[in-house]
């Protein structure tokens, strides 16, 4: 079914059959969490280079963990020990850890279309784990995956994007997913943040910059950090931003009763969310996690366990081969 | 690959017939134990070990849980087959730890897909005694693997191939040798 992707640049470019095998290929990695025995010999003998040039401490956590799981080894370069702060080019830095043979990749970078730009130069699978403002694909796909379960389907819900969405890779894959799913898509926050374009991503989308109209039926909410750095831009104090746009107790309640509250962290409690939210039972925060885990799973799996194309196919000739 | 049929080695009622022998042999050598489970191991095991339970809980109102185990992850040829087998999920709801294990399939061949069963069992916890039942037994094995309860032994050559249908998958119910085409 994925024979297609040789890499996860974005969810722009994936079909909805190919996220929903995705998702259903996560189930039994969810299943695994479960088990005694977290270790698996599936990727045994693989390599996976985590090269992380933007600082991230979930989300690299959740790839080494979902690599280590599966019985991979990982390379991991890390933002500040980077020799980037030496001067060394991109393109280096990738040719030096191509040198060491990783049988694939998972990049975060602070530029846009960097792991694009970085998947034209190897010859190994490329995972995006977020490129700049571009695209957060392994995010949008746990969120969808926590959608699915807590609500039974992951088709045509009514879901508010509230924050800085102009800055935010995880809006924009959730965006390109949730519209290939048909949602009403409405954006919620300071105006600055969200700028008329965005309601041309996908049809569906619109903006407010208020915050009850935007939370009044909505199924699904998601909360987006929010820079203290850059509350200069709309020119908010954090105790106007609080004021204005924080997802409070008596704001959840505008949406429907068993609406599900999604954020994709770190959370900053009393800024963005309520912690009674944060913590209450629409929530489902711990899960996003979980599932990341399982997602992150299935695609390495996927994409870096499968063998090179000229590879022989005995199993294909292999009569009585468990099916 | 083109394959043609050489003969039929057992028919629906056969198969039934082996069936019920089987669980009671099952039965049997188990010593009434409570800790008995059944697991089947997908595709065709799990049809099969749901048929040995019921004939259990019908003939001695023995009711011994059924778990379905997918192997696709713990499989030794992954590397070398291609794009990514999908993955089903396994299904056991009860601890495994202590149990007296009953591993269901319906061909034993190399011994590669119990070697990985086994792997995938002790993950789960630490199995008091794991039993192999198979219809078929059709030799050849490249692992020290026995089954202790066998449908029908059946010598077979390397490039024959033994076909199992049933019902719940296949929508018609025999088993049959095949040959490949050269």
């Amino acid at each position: 079914m994925l024979q297609r992707l040789s890499h996860l640049l974005g969810i722009e470019g994936l079909t909805q059959a190919e996220i929903l095998f995705i998702l259903d290929q996560a189930k039994p990695f969810q299943e695994f969490q479960r088990v005694p025995l977290k270790k698996l010999a599936t990727l045994r003998g693989k390599s996976v280079a985590l090269a992380f040039f933007e600082s991230s401490t979930r989300t690299r956590i959740s790839f080494a963990t979902a690599a280590a799981r599966l019985g991979a080894d990982t390379m991991a370069l890390q933002a500040d020990s980077s020799s980037l702060k030496k001067g060394e080019s991109l393109s280096d830095t990738i040719r030096t850890l191509e040198a060491m043979r990783p049988d694939g990749f998972v990049i975060r970078h602070s530029s846009s279309g960097a792991a694009e730009f970085i998947a034209q130069r190897v010859d190994v699978p490329v995972l995006n784990a977020g490129d700049g403002m571009h695209e957060h694909p392994t995010q949008a796909l746990l969120d969808a995956l926590t959608i699915r379960d807590r609500k039974g389907k992951l088709e045509g819900w009514n879901v508010t994007i509230l924050g800085d969405i102009v800055h935010s890779r995880v809006a924009r894959s959730n965006i390109h997913l949730l519209s290939k799913f048909g949602a009403n898509i409405t954006l919620a926050g300071p105006p600055m943040w969200i700028p008329r374009e965005f309601e041309a991503m996908a049809p569906n989308v619109r903006r407010t910059a208020c915050i009850e109209e935007a939370l009044e039926g909505a199924d699904v909410v998601m909360v987006l950090r929010v820079q203290t750095e850059r509350l200069h831009e709309p020119a908010l104090s954090p105790e106007d931003y609080i004021l204005r746009y924080q997802l409070t107790r008596e704001r959840l309640r505008l949406a429907r009763p068993d609406a599900l509250v999604l954020h994709p962290g770190p959370m900053i409690r009393g800024l963005e969310i309520d912690p009674a939210v944060a913590d209450g039972p629409q929530s489902a925060v711990l899960e996003q996690v979980t599932n990341g885990l399982a997602v992150r799973m299935s695609l390495l799996y996927h994409l870096i366990g499968r063998a090179p194309a000229d590879a022989p196919h005995p199993a294909k000739d292999r009569s009585n081969a468990s099916d | 690959m083109r394959v043609v049929e050489k003969r039929q080695l057992l028919s629906a009622e056969e198969i039934s017939r082996t069936l019920k022998r089987l669980a009671h042999e099952i039965l049997e050598k188990s010593g009434g134990s409570a800790d008995l489970a059944l697991l089947g191991v997908r595709r065709r095991g799990v049809p099969l070990s749901q048929r040995l339970a019921k004939y259990m809980l019908e003939s001695a109102q023995a009711g011994v849980p059924v778990g379905t185990l997918d192997i696709t992850l713990y499989r030794d040829d992954l590397s070398t087959v291609g794009p990514q087998p999908v993955l089903q999920s396994s299904d056991i709801d009860f601890p495994v730890d202590g149990r007296d294990l009953v591993v269901v399939d319906d061909v034993l061949y190399t011994g590669r897909t119990i070697r990985a069963a086994m792997n995938a069992l002790f993950d789960l916890g630490r199995p008091r005694r794991i039993r192999l039942c198979v219809l078929i037994d059709r030799g050849h094995r490249e692992l020290p693997v026995e089954a202790a309860f066998v449908g029908r032994h059946v010598q077979t050559s390397s490039t024959e191939i033994v076909e199992v249908r049933l019902q719940e998958v296949d929508a018609e119910e025999r088993v049959m040798l095949v040959d490949r085409v050269p």
